[in-house]
């Protein structure tokens, strides 16, 4: 039972990663209707900036406010000087740019901080008695930081002016910019934010995974599945969607013989077909929220 | 209008001829070079054999690695392969020939090494190929290399096949094998806790595999017990699931046939899983000095991996004469590499050994190279520990199989015990885990 418990705490601990950039990836997509695949690895390169100025000496509270800043400037630089030159090229043009962008992002952390396995600090206290679940206090920590950043995507899509803006943007930009809305200034905003969440959420895993380069690249997988199974759309679905993963994922390799370790990998490919298998008419109710 | 055109026409058939008598011209010139009349040795004993990128006084060699890309840290070994040459040919080369070291990229990508091979044999024309890195694209590149007769030696993998191949004679290992390594933990085991549970966390590839059923084969019939195993790929995020089913069995052992990322993030989970403090066994392969540094002291029983090499971050070589000469040379060859990397000191040392094999040739051919890697006896290394020498011979392809046991306390990696020559102690690798 206490190895069952472990195994659901290390899952969760996962899983909320996942859904970390699962939400980046909810957000870039509600805002201006593609899937960056390159999200994770802006996320990496913001937590690199975390780990580049907790390494000059700021204390992680300070460091982390700034790091967000700086991502969200980032997110809208990489909007305004890459992805608007080739906005409304076809989906493509626009998988390319964004696939170019998560190879350029990777090779370029490379160069400048090497491939080597950097560990970051965890800055939720792990020494609390909790026995064999004692590391389950940094993968609340975690959890409790997503169900934020969950909720307020869930206000800013449902109950905000902006979320209302974005919609239309997204549902016909032309349209929306006969209409008074300054859509580049919309997109720009929702790169930032994307931007933003993801930078969170590499911070929230580097201590767990080990900060390099390739570090996102298998979270990308899990979390595209759980974005999926959102449809693209839905942040607390999403979310469950990513937990949901990561404990499967786990308990999968351990009590499915058949599954194992070899095939974990083979979880969220097989949950995305299953998704998009879904009868239509579930997939239309999701695409609608 | 016909008449230019008619004229441009034919100015560009001749053009096109042109061009073709060139091609012709160049392409059996160029074939005969390569295919090398003046490639073989005509006469003496050595008739008949290939003296390609070797003269009386130069010798070109040429060497793949990963100097961009995710492996991009073994590109140190290149650093340090280079300041060994620089410092032999400071010093009037090898029975007096230049060494010329010429260094290509591959990002540790096989297909990027057998093309980057293939330039450095059909372009540049080296001598021989030293080293290529990695599994995957040293076994890339030797079927081009025994198809080519050029000698492929000294290869930076630990994989067992490169010894127990006898259809790529054309290719030789260096280090100590995975088996070897192995079974060097299997003997401590046996020795210090003859009744040890372990537990094994192994990357799902050739390496690990090659590692764990060496240390399988290592502690049958004996006390020590594998009681739970679980494998990862190398493009999992991490290994925390795998960890948690590994904790269930309450081992007192964790192998952890790790690359660093994931040797570090085991590090992690046994430091704040309470309830499980397993001695930490890690291949030599995960135990950077970046991953070691994550370690919180006094979280974690013990650490133990194995060494074969003088570590110049120790300060129990920090006056030996062969340190040194490394620390010296590297600073005014290679002074972008840092000096305590392992890396470096592992180019360093197997450029030592290639010289060493350069020296050993009876002929000055390829066939010579090749006999001479095949034939070491007992050769001394001095940045190898005092007691490893490269030894090889017929039905024995593997040039290191002694290592000696390390304990990480207080920050740094202490060496303990005996060299264990496991060749001696197990017998030779069988070709069964040839893979």
């Amino acid at each position: 039972m206490a190895d069952l418990l472990l195994q659901v705490v290390q899952g969760l601990s996962l899983g909320a990663v996942y859904a970390g950039l699962a939400l980046a990836l909810v957000l870039v997509h509600r805002f201006t209707g593609i899937v960056n695949f390159a999200q994770g690895e802006l996320a990496m390169l913001s937590t690199y900036v975390a780990w580049q100025l907790l390494d000059a000496g700021m204390p992680f509270w300070a460091a982390f406010p700034v790091t967000l800043a700086v991502s969200v400037a980032g997110g809208m630089l990489v909007e305004r000087l890459v992805i608007r030159r080739v906005e409304g090229g076809g989906e493509l043009t626009l998988v390319a740019v964004t696939v170019g962008l998560l190879i350029f992002v990777n090779a370029a952390a490379g160069l400048v901080w090497s491939f080597a396995v950097r560990s970051f600090p965890n800055p939720f206290p792990t020494a609390l008695g909790f026995g064999s679940a004692q590391s389950g206090f940094s993968a609340l920590g975690v959890l409790g930081v997503v169900a934020v950043v969950m909720l307020a995507l869930h206000v800013l899509f449902r109950h905000t002016g902006a979320g209302l803006v974005m919609r239309a943007v997204v549902a016909d930009p032309v349209s929306a910019r006969l209409a008074g809305i300054r859509v580049g200034r919309v997109l720009g905003l929702g790169w930032g934010l994307a931007a933003g969440v993801g930078a969170v959420a590499g911070v929230l895993v580097a201590p767990l995974l080990f900060l390099e380069p390739n570090m996102m690249g298998g979270v990308l997988v899990y979390a595209l599945a759980a974005a999926v199974l959102g449809g693209f759309r839905d942040p607390v679905v999403t979310v469950a969607a990513g937990l949901g993963l990561g404990v499967a994922a786990t308990l999968a390799g351990t009590y499915v013989e058949f599954v194992g370790a070899d095939l974990k990998v083979a979880v969220p490919l097989l949950v995305i077909v299953t998704a998009l298998l879904l009868p239509r008419r579930a997939a239309e109710t999701a695409g609608q929220r | 209008m016909r008449g230019t055109g008619a004229q441009a026409a034919r100015r560009t058939r001749a053009r096109a001829l042109a061009a073709a008598a060139a091609l012709a011209l160049v392409l059996p010139l160029g074939g005969c070079r390569l295919a090398g009349q003046d490639g073989v040795v005509r006469t003496g004993p050595c008739a008949g054999q290939q003296s390609t990128g070797i003269t009386r006084d130069a010798v070109k060699v040429g060497g793949v690695y990963p100097l961009s890309g995710p492996a991009s840290a073994y590109g140190a070994i290149a650093a340090g392969v280079r300041a060994y040459f620089g410092y032999v040919n400071a010093g009037g080369g090898v029975d007096g020939r230049r060494i010329e070291f010429v260094v290509r990229d591959d990002g540790y990508q096989p297909a990027r090494a057998v093309e980057e091979v293939r330039r450095l044999v059909e372009l540049d024309e080296v001598f021989a190929v030293f080293q290529t890195v990695g599994t995957p694209s040293t076994a890339a590149v030797r079927d081009y290399a025994a198809r080519r007769r050029v000698p492929q030696v000294f290869v930076a993998t630990g994989a067992s096949r490169w010894g127990t191949d006898t259809a790529h004679p054309w290719t030789i290992g260096y280090q100590p094998s995975y088996v070897a390594e192995a079974r060097v933990y299997a003997q401590h085991l046996k020795e210090t806790a003859p009744q040890a549970t372990v537990a094994v966390l192994y990357q799902n590839d050739d390496f690990g595999r090659d590692l764990r059923d060496g240390f399988a084969d290592a502690v049958r019939d004996s006390g020590v017990r594998i009681v739970a195993e679980q494998s990862y790929e190398v493009t999992d995020p991490g290994v925390q699931g795998q960890l948690a089913n590994l904790a269930s069995s309450g081992a007192d052992v964790l192998l952890s046939v790790t690359t660093p990322k994931f040797a570090a993030q085991a590090f992690a989970v046994d430091a704040a899983v309470t309830s499980w403090n397993p001695v930490h066994i890690v291949n030599s392969v995960a135990v950077s000095p970046a991953v070691m540094a994550s370690v919180e002291a006094g979280k974690i029983r013990e650490i133990v991996s194995a060494v074969y090499q003088k570590n110049a971050a120790d300060p129990e070589w920090a006056d030996d004469p062969a340190v040194g000469a490394y620390r010296e040379s590297l600073l005014r060859y290679a002074p972008e590499a840092d000096p305590a990397s392992q890396q470096a000191m592992f180019g360093w040392t197997a450029a030592q050994a290639f010289v060493k094999a350069l020296q050993r040739m009876e002929c000055p051919t390829r066939e010579g190279l090749r006999a001479a890697v095949h034939r070491l006896d007992e050769v001394p290394v001095d940045t190898l520990l005092p007691g490893i020498t490269l030894s090889t011979g017929p039905g024995d392809g593997f040039p290191i199989e002694s290592m000696m046991l390390a304990r990480f306390e207080e920050g740094r990696w202490t060496s303990f015990g005996e060299v264990v020559d496991t060749r001696a102690v197990f017998g030779p690798v069988r070709t069964a885990s040839a893979g």
